[in-house]
């Protein structure tokens, strides 16, 4: 019992020493088109100068986890260290005929549905690696939906902590109100990725939840 | 003025199968979503009592994407879960809920639709309601 006891004490302890040095696993979640890259982007440029990855309107641009690593994120005199990780957004179908209305060819298509279907595979795969994760919501969609759930759901069963992010609010059917409604045991921040709205309520809220891990 | 007659659209068959819990409650994972694929496979619109754990649904989710391209003509799934809300239940009648669910091994206060994507288009839903919209 007193080894058992021992043994834990230490682990926890070297667990926060070995934390305290290595960046933080920040992970971008959401559905397709929701805009994680896009605030993936904002920050990576924001503090690195750099991008991760290309924005497109047409879904699953996104198709692989890209990564950046280093970013040290500073505000308000206080600095901490992420490791960026943009992933493909889950959807529970993809039909490559959606992609023929943005004057696609079928072929082409055909790849990019099926590039896509392995970006959700991965995606739900690389949950586990996580030690925080912005969710990150379309505001002027319905925020009811399943596969908004479902990765919460996922993340709250491995102890994860959340950020919802409510984005595309200057848009004028956005509705941060609908999003902080669906979930209200959670920090939501409503944001333009785009256009940079709100950013610093979102970094505030993203140092206050790293508190949690 | 010649008025506009009202017609219904006609849509394709399709049949719905209700799944009592006690049929999965003692299946592992693997079994439960072999179980819910199959049915879904068929063209089947599934109403399952109860709901899956949160790692069965990515998993049902991920072995999805894995089929389409693989099964003909399978887009992937729609689905959604209704849970009763016993935010405002008192103490008694929450500890009443929990033991029915931890002796039934799960939820039986939800209700998870799932449907294949070649005949749901959509599920929408919002606290109040939920919609199943078919494809024409």
């Amino acid at each position: 019992m007193v080894i058992k006891i021992m043994r834990n004490f230490f682990k926890k302890m070297f667990k926060r020493m070995f934390n305290n040095k290595k960046d933080i696993k920040l992970g971008f979640y959401g559905p397709p088109n929701a805009g994680k890259t896009s605030l993936a982007n904002r920050i990576c440029k924001d503090f690195t100068g750099e991008e991760i990855g290309k924005i497109s309107k047409i879904p699953h641009e996104t198709r692989k986890v890209q990564f950046k690593e280093k970013v040290e994120i500073n505000y308000k005199n206080k600095k901490m260290t992420f490791k960026m990780i943009d992933t493909p957004g889950i959807a529970t179908k993809i039909d490559y005929e959606d992609f023929l209305k943005f004057k696609m060819k079928k072929k082409e298509a055909k790849e990019r549905a099926k590039t896509a279907t392995q970006g959700v595979i991965e995606s739900i795969k690389w949950l586990d690696d996580m030690e925080m994760v912005v969710i990150v919501l379309d505001a002027t969609k319905n925020p009811y939906n399943q596969v908004n759930i479902t990765i919460i759901g996922n993340l709250v069963a491995r102890k994860i902590p959340v950020l919802i992010v409510a984005n595309k609010i200057d848009l004028k059917k956005a509705s941060l109100k609908k999003v902080e409604n669906a979930f209200p045991e959670y920090d939501v921040v409503g944001i333009s990725a785009k256009y940079g709205k709100n950013i610093e309520e979102f970094y505030e809220t993203l140092f206050k939840l790293s508190k949690k891990i | 003025m010649v008025k506009k007659k009202k017609s219904i659209k006609k849509i394709r068959g399709f049949s719905i199968q209700f799944l009592p819990y006690n049929e999965i409650a003692n299946l592992n994972s693997n079994e439960r979503i072999k179980k819910i694929l199959k049915i879904i496979l068929g063209n089947n619109i599934l109403i399952l009592q109860g709901k899956l754990k949160p790692e069965e649904e990515a998993r049902l989710i991920g072995d999805t994407m894995v089929m389409i391209g693989h099964i003909k003509n399978f887009k992937g799934i729609e689905l959604a879960v209704i849970s009763g809300n016993n935010k405002n239940q008192g103490f008694f009648n929450k500890f009443k809920t929990n033991l029915i669910n931890a002796l039934s091994k799960g939820d039986l206060g939800a209700v998870t639709i799932i449907g294949p994507a070649t005949i749901v288009k959509d599920i929408k839903k919002n606290p109040k309601k939920i919609e199943l919209l078919l494809n024409k």
